[in-house]
């Protein structure tokens, strides 16, 4: 394929672009697409990475920019109080600087995510015995309920005997713990 | 063992087994982005907090095994010459990023290579699982396994709405990447190709080449992956992604099928012209010998060529890589003599088999 700027060299970097649902694909060599402006290079390779992409989303919509002080305090700035990141810098990387960030931006993640991860904005996946605590047993009574549901509409009684005591149990430990 | 062994093979031992659907999925990987709540992710992390993780993690997991997997051998991204690095991001053991940019990444890898813990990648640990053929289920239950161990000793950082807390908000939630690397040269030659790529992509899933994000297909080798981490469970993330190759492989069966019944002739004259190229030329670029090497191990599957194993196509894409290349050659090595030295390498390798 051949560069559609200067039409001599071949294309080799390939962009697609999605304004509003209408695709536009770019083919251009490396020079061209340099003067263009259309890719960031990184000293590295040449490689250019997701996060400008992931920037750029961030930046698309201005709602999404970083909050004009809702109160009395004019000059606010979003922050994270454990590694400083503000949202701003948090915008133009496309990284978090730590784990605190997700509670300090936590109002403006929703619509990040959900167009990330196609519409999706909470975890359904494994969750960490220790650290999850309290959460990694409740999903466990969760899905014992379900397998309970299933075996009494099968009417295998027995085993579903088996089952609801395993929740019992469960739900006391949740209980004592909570309790503690 | 000697961590030397490392850098000297290019077949990492999980390779030689012979894996399900293993004349299409060459391999399967499971990969799992986690971050401890104290520290600050390795985007902004001070040098300091950087060499506390990379000795945590030597006093916890070094010289360690865990059942069958390991022994894991520590090795530091700046204490390695910069040739072994490439070596290592060429049998997929590390990323380009952690090789390249990260001074204080270090990497943990079982002896037999099929699991690799990345340490202050873009994330502070990145548990890596790879294995031969279509067992993308095997590979997560050893992620998994490797995740709870590490887990037991260090506080992740973890959210009950949003789940593991990665750097980057693209891997949130599960934190998973699930990725298969397949041979379609099948689909190349029909061209469906071009069909089949944007419809895996409207499925959120990702289509690349073989080293990863903007890097070529050579070697009619593709790699697909999961695109979302969030709102799925891993099982389903999994489960989705075998479905697709599940198909990918049918597709990719019935087009080999009719290539050998409407033009036989002609696919084994390819085949084995290729295998003349790779037998006999004297100097040969990456590109050519990847898509000679992709028609041979096509005419190793549909059984014109007998006397070359299947692995020879991972093998030497793997060994005529400019690392590998420079590594054998003992020094750097200018383009051309790349050139040459890896059509001396296919052509020993090759008459091994005669």
């Amino acid at each position: 394929m051949i560069c559609q700027e200067c039409n001599q060299r071949p294309a080799t970097l390939h962009f697609t672009k999605i304004v509003n649902g209408e695709k536009t694909e770019i083919h251009l060599c490396e020079q061209c697409a340099h003067e263009k402006g259309e890719m960031f290079m990184f000293p590295h390779q040449g490689a250019f990475s997701i996060n400008n992409l992931i920037a750029g989303l961030l930046n698309m919509d201005a709602s999404l920019k970083e909050p004009k002080a809702p109160s009395f305090h004019n000059e606010h700035i979003l922050q994270c109080e454990h590694c400083k990141m503000t949202y701003a810098q948090f915008v133009k990387v496309g990284r978090f600087g730590c784990a605190s960030c997700y509670e300090t931006f936590r109002t403006y993640l929703p619509p990040i995510f959900r167009r990330l991860h196609g519409g999706h904005v909470a975890h359904e996946g494994k969750i960490p015995k220790r650290v999850g605590g309290t959460l990694y047993v409740r999903k466990q009574i969760g899905q014992l309920k379900q397998m309970l549901q299933e075996l009494i509409a099968k009417e295998q009684f027995e085993k579903a005997a088996e089952v609801r005591d395993q929740i019992r149990e469960l739900e006391t430990k949740l209980n004592a713990e909570g309790g503690a | 063992m000697n961590e030397y062994v490392f850098f000297q093979r290019a077949l990492s031992p999980w390779m030689n087994e012979e894996g399900p659907d293993s004349d299409i999925v060459l391999s399967s990987r499971i990969r799992l982005a986690r971050n401890m709540k104290q520290y600050s992710f390795p985007t902004v992390f001070t040098n300091e907090e950087a060499m506390q993780i990379v000795q945590l993690f030597e006093q916890l997991f070094s010289q360690r095994r865990l059942g069958h997997i390991g022994p894991f051998f520590l090795l530091k991204m700046n204490e390695l010459q910069s040739i072994e690095k490439r070596v290592l991001v060429e049998k997929h053991l590390i990323s380009p990023h952690l090789a390249e940019d990260c001074t204080f990444g270090a990497c943990l890898l079982s002896e037999q290579e099929e699991a690799s813990i990345m340490i202050n990648e873009e994330d502070h640990i990145r548990i890596q699982c790879l294995f031969a053929g279509f067992q993308l289920k095997e590979a997560l239950k050893m992620a998994n396994a490797l995740d709870d161990w590490i887990e037991q000793h260090v506080d992740y950082a973890f959210d009950e709405k949003y789940g593991y807390l990665t750097s980057c908000p693209t891997n949130v939630g599960t934190g998973l990447r699930a990725s298969v690397m397949m041979h379609l040269p099948g689909l190349v030659l029909t061209q469906q190709i071009n069909q089949v790529i944007p419809a895996i992509n409207q499925l959120g899933l990702v289509v690349r080449g073989t080293y990863g994000e903007g890097s070529e297909a050579l070697g009619n080798i593709f790699q697909i992956s999961n695109q979302i981490t969030l709102g799925k469970s891993e099982e389903d993330i999994v489960e989705d992604l075998t479905g697709v190759v599940r198909q990918l492989i049918e597709q990719e069966r019935m087009a080999r099928e009719a290539l050998v019944k409407t033009s036989n002739i002609q696919l084994e004259d390819r085949v084995y012209r290729s295998y003349g190229v790779l037998t006999n030329s004297r100097i040969i670029g990456s590109k050519e010998a990847a898509q000679c090497l992709s028609d041979v191990r096509l005419g190793i599957d549909l059984g014109y060529i007998t006397n070359v194993p299947k692995t020879i196509l991972t093998e030497l894409m793997i060994l005529t890589q400019p690392g590998f290349l420079q590594k054998y050659a003992g020094g750097a090595l200018r383009p051309q003599e790349r050139d040459v030295r890896r059509a001396s390498l296919i052509r020993e390798r090759l008459y091994q088999w005669k």
